[in-house]
Formats: C-alpha cells, structure tokens, sequence
C-alpha cells in the first residue's frame, strides 16, 4: 500500500511537473484517497440498485401472511408488520432519503450562495443587515421552524395543486414542503462560509481589473467571483447532505416527514423501534434500516472529506 | 447587545407561532363551541392585536382594569412567561423549572461524555496520523457522527436494558438512570468533536512554532499536551457553545425514548399544539443559553489565543 501510494504520489508529482489541469490534478489526487473512492463506488452501486430494484421486483408494496419473518432465503432482510419485504422497504426508503437529501441540499445551496454572495460582494450596511439576520435565524431552534413552514404552507399548497393538477396532491405538497422546510434550515451555515469567500476574494486583483475594464456588479459576481467560491461550495454541499439525510430522518421519526406508506430510511427506523418490547425482539426491522442509513451517510461523508483534501488549498502541505 | 438580540428573537418567535394555522384550542377533547372558545381567547388575550399581545407578553404597557388604567402585571420584564396554554394551571415558569433541572444534568453530563472521548481519541488520531490508529478512530468518529440518538437509543436499550438488563429501561432516578440516556445523546457529539480535535490538532501540529519546539528538543509529549494543544482545541471551544446550548435544553429523542422527564419534549410538543406562550418561552432560554454560551467562548477563546484582542 505504501508502495502504491508512493506511486501515485510520484504521478502527482509528474502531472505537477507537466503543467497538467487543475482538475487533472485534483483527480489524481482524489485517486489516492482510498476511503474517498471506496465511498464512491458504494454510493453509486447502492443508487443503481436503489433505482432499479422496483423493475427487478415488486415485492417491496406487497401485503403477505408472513407478518414479522425473520431474515430467510426468500425476504432477506425480513419483513415488517404488514408482511411486507424489508429489503425492497429498505431500498425504496434509500431513495427516498437521497432524493430528499439532494434537493434539500440544493435548496439549501441556492439560498445560501446567493445569500452570502450578495452580502460579501456588498460589503457594508448590507452586510451587517444580511449576517445578522442570519445570526438571529441561528439561535432560533430550527425545528420550530420546520414545524411552522411545513403546517402553515400545507393545505394553501396543497389547494393550488388540487387546482393547477387536479388529483389530490397532498403528497406532492408534504414533499415540496419537506424540501423547503430542510433547505431553509440548513443554509445558514453555507451563507456564512461563502461570505466569507467572497469577502477575500473581492479584494484581489483580478476583481479589481475586471472593475476597472468596466464590467459591471452581476458580471463581477456571476463570472470572477462565485466560479472561485465554486470548490468550496462543493465541499460543503456533500457535507450538507448527511446532514439533511439525518435531519430528514428525524422529521419522519417524529412524523412529520415522509407519510405510510411511503417510506424514508428515518420512517423505517421508526417503524421499528416501536416494535420494541421486552416480549419479542424484531431486531432485523432495526438493524437493517438503522445500518443503511448509517452507510449511506459514512459513504457521504468519507467522500466529503475526500473531496476537501482535493480542493483544500491547506491539503498542499501535507504530502 | 444581549437584551435587544434576545427582544428580536422573542418577536420573531412570537410571530412564527401565530402565522401558522390552527390555535391552541383545536385538540380540546369536546370540540369547543365557539362561545367557548371566545372566552378561552378573551381570557388568555388572544382576541386582542397582535401588537398589543406581544406588548402583553413583553410586559410593557397599560391595560384598563377595574375601570381604571393600569400597568401589565408579570410578562418578560418581570421573568414571567405567563400560562401556558396547553396545560392549564400551570405557568410555563413552573413546567421550565420542573423539567430544566432534568435537561440540565442530562446534557452536562453528555457534554462531559462528548468531550471526554472526543478530545483524546482527535488528539491521538491526528499524532498517529496516517498510521492504523488513525484509521481506526476516525472510523469510530465518522461511525458515531452518522449514528443518530433514535437509533442508537433502541439499540443500548434492547442490549443493555432488555437482553442484559445491566441498566434500567427508561425513567428518572439515581445515577444508574442518567447513564444510557447520556451515551445515546453523547456519542453523535463525540464522533463531531474527535473530527473537530484531529483537524485543528493535525493543523497545529505542522505549523512552524512546533518544528521550533522540535528542533529545541522538547519532549513528544511536552509538544503535544502544552503547546499545540492550546491552539488545536480552538475549533473544540468553538462549537463547545452552540453544543453544550442545544444539550442543556433537552433532546427530543432521548426523552422521549427514555421516558425522561424534561424540557425537550416540550419545545416539540409545544409548537405542535401551538402552545404560543410555552414556544416563545423556551425559545427565549435556548437563545439566553446561547448567546451567553457564546460569550464564555469568546472569553475562553482569549485566555487559548493570546493573539485574539477584544477592540
């Protein structure tokens, strides 16, 4: 191992040489980040499999006899309450946690980049205004304010669909809300960072020159600015994800989420901790959705990391 | 800047709950004719503007009473939070210092857990830095941070209550009580503050200050304990007061699960039911925690770094 990462160190070391991209760089260096490409592959496999499982079999809806099976040949990870297979609940639930992950985390990141962007870019009263709304917005606890967003949007949104789609759209509505609802509490962390970004680097000179060439403010930004903060940014949004992922799984734990018979990984693990009792034991409706969902996040943060060290200015010094 | 911070936050809260649809009176057990229920809202002023509510609320202000004009009694000025209207007869002052005591120990404890493991487990991560003993503990660490209390809470409790009845199940008592609920809201924490402790340690660890140490022969150990873990814990202090706020209010989960009677499972509850004066209430102590607790860090912070200067 020390050997091959003695090599790869060599092909960094060449590619530096050679004048290769700074995204050539950066992968070669992603390459050497063992955790990081494990983690990688996992998250893809698990995303196909998540996504194709529902053509391979149907058995994930289905009611049977069998209620509370233990792990077999036939359900692998078992089945729950209704009989239905734990396996396909637990794949479906996978889905569902990464799709409200992801737009959560792009809500999220849309908000807080311009948010930041605009505040540092700024500078001043506007600055002081903006930061410090985001200040407040932090010692206010945020499941209050979930709470409140996703109740009070519900019915008014879920009245415009029934009326723009027809149908009953109150299931679309909880999801746009839950989207919304993550999104708008996990912000403020990346409006800060980006702030901060764009604060030192509207003080360098390339900014400086492209004012004086006479671009204008949103060119400034659009074009010089945020393509500089962009790393940064991705670094944090593969942070953000697990920690929408978890908070995602918290809101359906206490159920507020994702609604039955849909399923989240949070809902699953809901689902079985109320079968505890000190009678009979149904570990597999724990042990199953508990350590998916732990792997899932592992993956994404082990690949968050991997992707800091590639475009952490800081990670230079290390090799 | 405390005072009118906290006066904002009191607003803002004040005003979220009430946007929401719905009102504290909904899930009375007999639906409530609405004579009733306009003498319910008159009797905890719920008919009135909202300005004058929150005025109320604040305790500022004059009211007719007895025909005559008088000052508000209690409200915010005075340390009253009022009733609350969810569970009558009872002020949300009362249910705060029933169940703060509860949270309090729950989350110190926690608290010290967190710290406990995290500091040396990031510390010797980042000495060991690249070798098995990294490896190992920072897969320990990103394993507890993806590891939620509702999971983690079942589990110690089918294990460690249930199979081995080692630790009681749930409730309130002596110290045998405190333990699990303390590793079940401990461990995410502790997983967070081991990465926080290993990125600063190994940061500090290659500046220029301690290659100086080095060269001057100071011990390994003199290196690491006196001078770069004064600087490497400065991203610990940091999150230590944000934590140790969300701690000392309570968690949902963890109450609930282990049957714990504290002030967590009302900041959930409460704006669940629209309990107006009991959400404004709590969100007012978590935000006092926090922005004191922020205080105390900066000041740590100083006595850490004697760079940092207070202008």
């Amino acid at each position: 191992m020390a050997e091959a990462a003695h090599q790869s160190g060599q092909a960094l070391g060449q590619a530096l040489e050679t004048g290769e991209s700074p995204n050539r760089r950066a992968w070669l260096r992603f390459r050497d980040n063992r955790p990081a490409v494990v983690a990688t592959v996992f998250l893809l496999a698990l995303l196909v499999l998540a996504l194709a499982w529902p053509l391979l079999s149907s058995q994930g809806d289905m009611h049977s006899e069998s209620q509370f099976a233990a792990p077999s040949g036939s359900h692998w990870f078992g089945t729950d309450v209704h009989g239905r297979d734990l396996f396909g609940r637990v794949l479906a639930g996978t889905r569902i946690s990464l799709m409200v992950g992801l737009v959560g985390a792009l809500v999220s990141l849309v908000i807080g980049v311009l948010w930041g962007a605009t505040a540092g870019f700024l500078g001043g009263r506007w600055d002081n205004l903006l930061m410090r709304t985001v200040d407040m917005l932090y010692s206010l606890p945020s499941i209050i304010f979930v709470i409140v967003i996703i109740t009070t949007l519900e019915e008014v949104l879920q009245g415009w669909l029934q009326a723009a789609f027809g149908g009953d759209g109150g299931e679309t509505a909880r999801m746009l809300l839950l989207y919304a609802g993550l999104g708008a509490v996990s912000w403020l962390t990346m409006a800060r960072i980006v702030r901060g970004q764009v604060l030192a680097l509207r003080e360098r000179q390339f900014v400086e020159a492209a004012r004086s060439l006479g671009l204008g403010t949103r060119a400034i930004l659009w074009r010089h600015i945020l393509p500089n903060v962009f790393g940064v940014v991705i670094v944090y949004l593969t942070l953000t994800l697990p920690a929408v992922i978890l908070y995602e799984s918290f809101l359906s734990y206490l159920g507020l989420g994702i609604q039955p018979p849909r399923a989240s990984l949070g809902s699953l693990i809901a689902e079985g901790a109320k079968q505890i009792n000190p009678i009979r034991v149904y570990w597999w409706m724990i042990v199953f959705p508990a350590g998916c969902l732990a792997a899932l996040l592992m993956a994404l943060n082990f690949l968050g990391d991997g992707l800091r060290d590639v475009f952490d200015p800081k990670a230079d010094k290390e090799s | 800047m405390l005072v009118p911070l906290v006066l904002v936050i009191s607003f803002l809260a004040f005003c979220l709950v009430r946007v929401a649809p719905g009102g504290p009176f909904d899930k009375e057990r007999a639906p409530a004719s609405p004579d009733i229920e306009r003498n319910l809202k008159a009797k905890y002023h719920l008919d009135e503007p909202l300005w004058q509510q929150y005025l109320r609320f604040v305790g500022i202000g004059y009211e007719k009473r007895d025909g005559e004009w008088r000052a508000f009694e209690g409200g915010l000025v005075r340390g009253d939070f009022g009733p609350s209207l969810k569970y009558r007869n009872h002020s949300v002052n009362d249910i705060i210092a029933q169940g703060l005591p509860v949270s309090l120990s729950l989350g110190m404890l926690s608290f010290c857990f967190a710290l406990g493991f995290g500091i040396p487990v990031g510390v010797w991560t980042a000495v060991r830095r690249g070798r098995w003993q990294d490896h190992v503990g920072s897969f320990f660490s990103i394993l507890a941070v993806c590891i939620p209390a509702f999971v983690l809470g079942p589990v110690l409790i089918v294990l460690l209550g249930i199979k081995w009845p080692v630790f009681p199940v749930g409730l309130w008592g002596g110290p045998w009580h405190v333990i699990l609920p303390a590793i079940a809201l401990g461990t995410y924490f502790a997983g967070k503050v081991s990465r926080l402790t290993r990125e600063g340690m190994s940061q500090t660890l290659q500046s220029d200050f301690i290659t100086t140490a080095r060269a001057k022969g100071v011990s390994e150990r003199s290196i690491i304990l006196r001078h770069a873990l004064r600087e490497g814990l400065l991203p610990v202090v940091t999150y230590s007061g944000p934590l140790l706020a969300d701690l000392l209010v309570g968690s949902f989960v963890v109450e609930n699960l282990f049957q714990i009677p504290g002030i967590g499972v009302f900041l959930v509850n409460s704006s669940i039911n629209r309990d107006y004066t009991m959400v404004v209430g709590l969100v007012i102590l978590y935000s006092v925690m926090l922005l004191t607790l922020n205080l105390v860090v900066d000041a740590v912070y100083g006595l850490l770094d004697k760079r940092v200067k207070y202008g």
